[in-house]
């Protein structure tokens, strides 16, 4: 009985992860808003290009997103954003919408496209 | 009818018992009720306010702020203290709400009752009552401790702030010690 929950409760989170979308989901995502293609060579360029007095990715993230990384103002530590180091992002578009909008206003001082947002998808997920 | 009375009666013995036995070791324990930590402001109790705040910064009691700062706090979030941290207009009301309606000047808790007048300023560390709390601080303990960095991590030293609870004797600053007044 108690292994039957187990695997009840197992399927029941299965699926809502499922709903909330997967890494490949949320790039289908892009294409649909009219990213042509993914490259993970200029995902790796964006990562760098700078902004607003001077703020790249890796100001907050680092130089390498399979590392972590550290915020620039509260110095709080933030886990690697490469999909093959981290556990549980990409699985929810609404989350990686919101970051997106928040991190390329305060980066860059706009919204990034959704071609930028599939490159750079791309790249965290080939690393 | 007995059966579920006598082990109620009994675990509520044992819930009692382990309070006044583990109760002595930790002086903020001892003053609540049944081992219980004493609150000073209410806890945060909204999953999403914890989830969409506290995953950037320690999620401060609503009852730190009063209203009208909340207010204007949430309405500015593409420019929070200098980082962009807006939320979509539902999660935002949602949270709005959940501030203001708990805030400093609209909760009954007596610490909260310090912290319903402000200056104006929407950082808690400016209210008037948190710098009397903390005027005998020195610089060097916080702001230029590099284990610490700034007043705005509270549950660095407030070691049951999460809980609500902001009593001196539950302080340790790092790289200091105890705070005794």
């Amino acid at each position: 009985m108690p292994m039957r929950m187990l695997l009840a409760i197992g399927v029941g989170l299965a699926v809502s992860a499922a709903q909330g979308g997967s890494p490949q989901q949320i790039q289908s995502a892009y294409i649909a808003q009219g990213a042509s293609d993914f490259s993970s060579e200029r995902g790796a360029k964006l990562w760098l290009r700078e902004g607003v007095e001077g703020r790249n990715c890796a100001t907050c993230h680092g130089g390498n997103p399979s590392e972590p990384g550290q915020h620039a103002r509260t110095r709080k530590l933030i886990d690697p954003m490469a999909l093959s180091a981290s556990t549980g992002r990409f699985a929810n578009l609404a989350k990686v919408e919101k970051w997106f909008k928040r991190n390329c206003k305060w980066t860059w001082g706009r919204e990034c496209s959704a071609q930028e947002k599939s490159d750079l998808l791309e790249y965290l997920y080939r690393l | 009818m007995n059966k579920v009375i006598i082990p109620a009666l009994l675990g509520l013995l044992v819930i009692g018992g382990t309070g006044l036995v583990f109760g002595d070791d930790d002086e903020d324990e001892r003053r609540g009720w049944w081992g219980s930590a004493r609150q000073d402001v209410s806890p945060v109790d909204q999953a999403l306010y914890r989830e969409e705040c506290g995953s950037c910064h320690f999620a401060y009691q609503p009852g730190l702020l009063p209203q009208d700062s909340w207010r204007r706090l949430m309405a500015g979030l593409e420019d929070h203290f200098g980082e962009n941290a807006e939320l979509d207009s539902e999660a935002r009301g949602e949270i709005s709400r959940y501030l203001e309606e708990n805030a400093a000047d609209r909760s009954s808790m007596w610490r909260s009752s310090g912290f319903a007048s402000h200056s104006g300023s929407l950082r808690i560390s400016d209210s008037p009552y948190f710098r009397r709390q903390h005027h005998e601080i020195p610089a060097r303990w916080v702001e230029n401790n590099p284990k610490i960095g700034s007043f705005a991590y509270c549950d660095t030293c407030h070691t049951t702030a999460e809980r609500g609870n902001y009593d001196e004797d539950a302080v340790r600053i790092p790289g200091v010690g105890r705070w005794d007044d």
